[in-house]
């Protein structure tokens, strides 16, 4: 008798606890999502100035975006940024997160640090440093130097996400290969960038998405081209405006059919693995 | 012959590319940042110099100290708001919900704002907080308040709301990893020795969790230690932090060597912190 009766609260009990954490991730859900709804809602109200209650709906705002010229240069610009300096890390990340995973040798441990230093250090830090360096060495700023910039401080994203990967495969598979006769260079081609092809694509598609946003660095190493947030930014100085929800909503949207994408390729592959 | 060619010149590429890359786009460009900030500052430009006169200036100038400070203060806050928050949702997600699919989708649903730019995820912010703002005017039309808040925009408090709003998923995820590293019969062999919830939570879950916190925090201070968006639209001129006095060092002020000087102590403080983070969590293993 008692102890049914212990049973039954310490039951209530823990459906008061579990009761009180879901309100609790209710309300976290509502601080990230809500803002988002708001930047989204206010993109299709029809008056200038962003206040409750909503007035009316419309599209003008979006029309304006795409007669705006110096918004679609700036686009332009940040699709060619991306694109580079993704390719960049990727050329640079990949062999950085195999010697990490496979090579053993003097100064590894400063390696390491260096190369995912970026991780953490503002970006501001990365972008005046390199502003220096190309200032001593007489180089012009352009979006060329703004490459450099993403592709450097977006080095550390790559490397872990792959060397991460790199840590899963089994050691067997390399073995196996070279026991068979294959050289290094063969067992990385057919045996390793299989098996991390879905990582390289996921680090690939971040760092696209982190270069297409990234101010620090590109305030710093940029000439007289913009990119699409450099624009966003200076129009912000002029305060807030429906065009820039406008904007926002798309950039929202473009982000969403990422992530599904993304999440769409590891849920097939972690099912493939476990085939 | 060819193959081992191949595969000897592949393994200096693996190794020489990504050292190259070191060299030159960090290494040198530290370099010259720590050499401008030995500079003299002569109009129009800079001279080359060596001297301590801009370390000098950060220190005796107290505007300096106080900016320095009030960023330490709102990335110190920032962290701890972005654990407060992040740690008891990582712990539901791991020990109370047995649901995987609901376990999977509330994760993604803290980090997946991280893909959605972080200009704008700081922007939507000031349009909420505005004096004219959104959360003013509808609190004002539903009758809560009469008069705008005036506190909302420009103040530390909006800084930290909109800075842990940013930056919480980099708190959640090394605090998930970890919690979900923790063997459950730990738990429950904890509970089975007579231990109640909370004595179990804080001498057998906490405890393993720290390197998550540790990992969680150092990457959250970082972060919001040198930002310069937030504070540029939710901060107002009383809340300029150090990014922001670095960059117009490098614009208005036209003072390279100095803001060259901050950015070394910035680079510096992260540095210290990084290591300081490194070394709890290397003192937890060898004591777990």
């Amino acid at each position: 008798m008692r102890a049914t009766h212990s049973k039954t609260a310490l039951r209530v009990k823990r459906l008061a606890a579990d009761s009180a954490f879901m309100t609790f991730v209710c309300l976290l859900m509502a601080f990230l999502y809500i803002p988002i709804w708001v930047l989204i809602i206010f993109s299709f109200n029809d008056s200038r100035s962003l206040t409750w209650p909503l007035s009316g709906f419309t599209t003008h705002w979006y029309e304006t975006l795409f007669a705006n010229e110096a918004l679609l240069a700036a686009l332009g610009n940040s699709v060619y940024v991306a694109f580079c300096s993704t390719v960049l890390t990727l050329v640079v990340g990949i062999p950085a997160a195999l010697a990490l995973h496979k090579y053993s040798f003097p100064g590894k441990t400063i390696f390491r640090r260096l190369l995912l230093l970026p991780i953490a250090l503002p970006g501001i830090v990365t972008g005046i440093s390199m502003l220096n360096a190309f200032r001593l060495f007489g180089f012009h700023l352009s979006l060329e130097t703004v490459i450099l910039g993403h592709a450097t401080a977006l080095l550390a994203v790559v490397v872990t996400q792959i060397f991460a990967r790199l840590q899963r495969v089994p050691k067997s598979l390399s073995e196996a290969s070279s026991d068979l006769g294959a050289g290094a260079f063969q067992t990385f081609i057919y045996v390793t960038l299989p098996n991390i092809k879905t990582a390289i694509i996921g680090a690939g598609t971040l760092s696209f998405v982190l270069s297409f946003d990234e101010i620090p660095v590109t305030f710093f190493l940029t000439g007289r081209d913009n990119t699409l947030p450099m624009y966003i930014y200076s129009t912000m100085r002029r305060g807030v405006t429906p065009e820039i929800n406008a904007i926002g909503s798309l950039i929202v949207l473009m982000s969403l059919i990422l992530i599904i994408a993304s999440a769409v390729i590891t849920l097939r592959d972690t099912t493939a693995r476990r085939k | 012959m060819a193959p081992r060619s191949l595969t000897r010149m592949s393994g200096h590429l693996v190794l020489g590319i990504p050292i190259l890359w070191i060299i030159l786009f960090m290494l040198i460009p530290y370099t010259g940042l720590l050499t401008y900030s030995f500079w003299i500052k002569k109009y129009p430009l800079f001279e080359p110099a060596f001297q301590f006169g801009n370390y000098l200036t950060l220190i005796e100038d107290p505007q300096y100290i106080r900016v320095l400070l009030r960023t330490l203060k709102i990335a110190a806050l920032t962290s701890l708001a972005s654990l407060l928050l992040a740690y008891p949702f990582a712990y539901f997600l791991v020990f109370r919900l047995y649901n995987h699919t609901w376990r999977t989708v509330l994760f993604l649903g803290v980090i997946a704002p991280l893909w959605v730019s972080y200009l704008l995820r700081a922007y939507v912010w000031k349009t909420i907080l505005g004096t004219e703002g959104i959360l003013n005017s509808f609190l004002i039309n539903t009758g809560m308040i009469a008069e705008p808040l005036s506190f909302l925009l420009y103040s530390q408090s909006a800084m930290v709301v909109t800075l842990t709003y940013i930056f919480i998923p980099f708190m959640v995820m090394p605090i998930y990893t970890a919690l979900e590293k923790i063997p459950h019969n730990l738990t429950e062999a904890s509970a089975d020795l007579g231990m109640g919830a909370w004595a179990t939570f804080f001498r057998v879950t906490f405890p393993l969790s720290l390197p998550g916190v540790v990992a969680g925090f150092t990457m959250t201070f970082c972060l919001s230690f040198g930002d310069f968006i937030a504070p540029f639209l939710v901060g107002g001129p009383d809340g300029q932090m150090v990014a922001n006095v670095i960059a117009s060092q490098f614009g208005a002020a036209l003072n390279w060597p100095l803001g060259s000087a901050l950015a070394v102590v910035m680079l510096f403080i992260v540095l210290t912190i990084i290591s300081l983070g490194d070394w709890v969590e290397q003192k937890g293993k060898v004591e777990a």
